[in-house]
Order: C-alpha cells, then sequence, then structure tokens
C-alpha cells in the first residue's frame, strides 16, 4: 500500500522508464488523465445539483409571481449583464487556449493565457461588485433607503413601482438574484486563486503535452461556471420583452 | 488495469489536440448567440418567451461542453456522467413544479 514498501519495481513501466509525474497505482499516464479528469466531471455533476437546487426555487417563485420577477428584472441593466456575459466567455475562451497551449507544449503561452483568464475573471467580479454596490448602498446608514434592493425591512419597491404582495414578491426575486449571482460569484473567487497557482506550476515547467491535467481540470472547473452565467444572464436579467 | 477505451484517435497519445480554429468558431457562436438572445427580448412570443431564451442558453451550454470542455472527444465514461447530472436535475425540477403548477392555490 505504501510507496515505501513498494518502490519502482512494484508497478509495470510500459515503455522503459516512467514518466515522473506518473502515479503509482494507475497503468499508464493516459489511465491517470482520464481518471482526473472524470473525478472533475463527477465533480460538475454534483455541482449542477449544488446550483441546480437554486434553479428549482427560481422556477417555483417564478411560476407563482411572474409579474414581480418581471418588474425585478426589469430593474437590472441588462447591458452590464450583456457585457459581463461576454467577458465571461472571452475567459472561457482563453481558459480553453490555455489548455491547448498546454497539450502542445507552449509553457509561456499558459502562462499568459491563464492570467488572461484571471485578468477577464476579474473584470466580471469587478462589474459584478459594481451592480452589487448600487443595489445595497442605498440600504445602509439612518437615511429614508430609496432604492435599497436588499430583501428585508429597508427593501424599497417603489424603484420597481410595485406595492403590496408584489413588493414582497420582489424581494423573493433579489433573494434568488443574490443568491444565485453571489454563488457563482464565489465560484469564480475559490477558481481565480487555483488558476493563478496553476499558472505558476506552467512558469516552472512543471506541465508537458503527456502531463498537463491540472490545466485540463482547472479549465473543466472554469467552463462549468461560465455555463452557470449562460443561463443565470437569460434567467435573471432579461424576463419580459424590453 | 482495464481501461475505457478513448473514443478519439489513437495517433494523439495523450487526448484530442482540438485546432485553435475550433475554439475561435465557438467563441464566435457564443458571442452571436448572446445577441441574439438579448435581441429577442424586443419581442412578445407569449408563453415562448422563457422557451426560446432557455433554447439559446441550452445551445451555448452543449458548445460549451462539447468543445471548450472537450466531451466530444472523451471517453463515454463522462458522457455518462454528464447525462446522469442532467437527469437528475430534470427530476428535480420537473417533479417540483409538477406539484406547484397543478395546485388550485397559489403559494400566497
Amino acid at each position: 500500500m505504501s510507496e515505501t514498501t513498494a518502490p519502482a519495481p512494484g508497478h509495470p513501466a510500459p515503455a522503459g522508464e516512467h514518466h515522473p509525474a506518473l502515479q503509482h497505482h494507475f497503468a499508464d499516464l493516459d489511465q491517470q488523465r482520464e481518471a482526473a479528469s472524470l473525478g472533475m466531471w463527477v465533480f460538475i455533476a454534483q455541482e449542477v445539483l449544488f446550483f441546480g437546487g437554486l434553479f428549482a426555487a427560481y422556477a417555483v417563485y417564478r411560476s407563482q409571481y411572474p409579474a414581480a420577477f418581471s418588474a425585478g428584472s426589469h430593474h437590472l441593466s441588462w447591458k452590464v449583464g450583456f457585457a459581463n456575459t461576454l467577458v465571461l466567455i472571452g475567459s472561457s475562451l482563453t481558459m480553453a487556449m490555455a489548455v491547448h497551449s498546454a497539450a502542445v507544449g507552449k509553457a509561456r503561452r499558459v502562462v499568459g493565457f491563464l492570467l488572461a483568464t484571471i485578468l477577464l475573471g476579474s473584470v466580471f467580479l469587478g462589474v459584478k461588485y459594481l451592480e452589487y454596490g448600487e443595489k445595497i448602498r442605498p440600504c445602509l446608514g439612518d437615511g429614508p433607503h430609496a432604492g435599497c434592493l436588499v430583501p428585508g425591512e429597508r427593501f424599497d419597491a417603489s424603484v420597481l413601482h410595485l406595492e403590496g404582495a408584489e413588493a414582497g414578491h420582489a424581494q423573493i426575486f433579489y433573494s434568488l438574484y443574490f443568491g444565485m449571482t453571489g454563488l457563482h460569484a464565489l465560484h469564480m473567487i475559490i477558481g481565480i486563486p487555483i488558476i493563478l497557482a496553476i499558472a505558476f506550476l506552467a512558469g516552472r515547467g512543471r506541465y508537458s503535452p503527456e502531463y498537463h491535467s491540472p490545466v485540463e481540470i482547472v479549465g473543466l472547473y472554469w467552463h462549468f461556471v461560465d455555463i452557470i452565467w449562460i443561463f443565470l444572464f437569460p434567467l435573471l436579467y432579461l424576463i419580459g420583452a424590453h | 488495469m482495464s481501461r475505457p477505451v478513448p473514443e478519439s484517435q489513437p495517433a494523439h497519445p495523450r487526448g484530442h489536440v482540438v485546432p485553435v480554429k475550433v475554439y475561435l468558431g465557438v467563441f464566435l457562436a457564443l458571442c452571436v448567440l448572446t445577441a441574439v438572445t438579448v435581441a429577442v427580448t424586443g419581442y412578445d412570443f407569449g408563453p415562448f418567451n422563457l422557451i426560446v431564451a432557455l433554447g439559446v442558453a441550452i445551445t451555448k451550454a452543449t458548445l460549451v461542453v462539447l468543445y471548450f470542455m472537450h466531451a466530444r472527444y472523451s471517453p463515454k465514461l463522462t458522457g455518462v456522467v454528464v447525462a446522469a447530472s442532467l437527469a437528475f436535475f430534470v427530476i428535480l425540477v420537473f417533479l417540483t413544479l409538477t406539484d406547484y403548477v397543478s395546485r388550485s392555490w397559489s403559494l400566497s
């Protein structure tokens, strides 16, 4: 079981010597790569259901309160959401290019594309910060809280032209807005330092066409985060005809 | 020592290397589809608004999964995992909605 009891002769070396990145419990690098990638896919399957709960809640409440959802969505800037969608798709392209560069053995390009991915991801988060700010800022302090869109006592439904029960329903829309985009942003905040670490290792020449699973796997994660946003954008920003 | 047989060409020992042109094509398609999903909000298709929006989003997601995430060039087992996650997601949303949309009273 432990590496010390079974050193190099313990496993079959398919082509004479074995690659330094090959773990002893795998037959060859192909098997190792496929196992690693399959593990990430299983994690992503779990993530689909993690986000799935929020999407299910969204489906239920939107089917019950279509008017409040439409009004809440109308207040979000589709232009900002549109621009941010393009930024995130761009970051997926640079990530795909990073994986491609790793597969053909161009280490410096891997670093460049990973850093470009981080830059685009940061732009997305920066825009998200501004979007959150304009909804949260009016809620602070003792003022009249006009324009406050954080669900709770200070929520101001008048900017959405809603009153009574509909005002409460709009709070549900904004709860889902903050919950879904917040969980999405959290995934990006977790992803960025991981990409940074892999860019660092790529710069030190750790990856090669034979072994670059970490680049591939962080790529799968990043593309998955992109897919979540692909659904969040029309569901949150584009409800009802504009 | 049995392992899943890769679907990609055995000529590439470390998986399929997708040409850059494919990535650029997918990126352009994603940008165009994003513009489409915004443009269609100018028209009212009634109950089909949601279906159109989701149709475009599903197309975009499929492109990302097949090409950016290399699912098209991956072992069949990857496809099984993807299909399983989607199946359970559909069960989650569909069965939940069968309850809510068929009630005679609303949540309020």
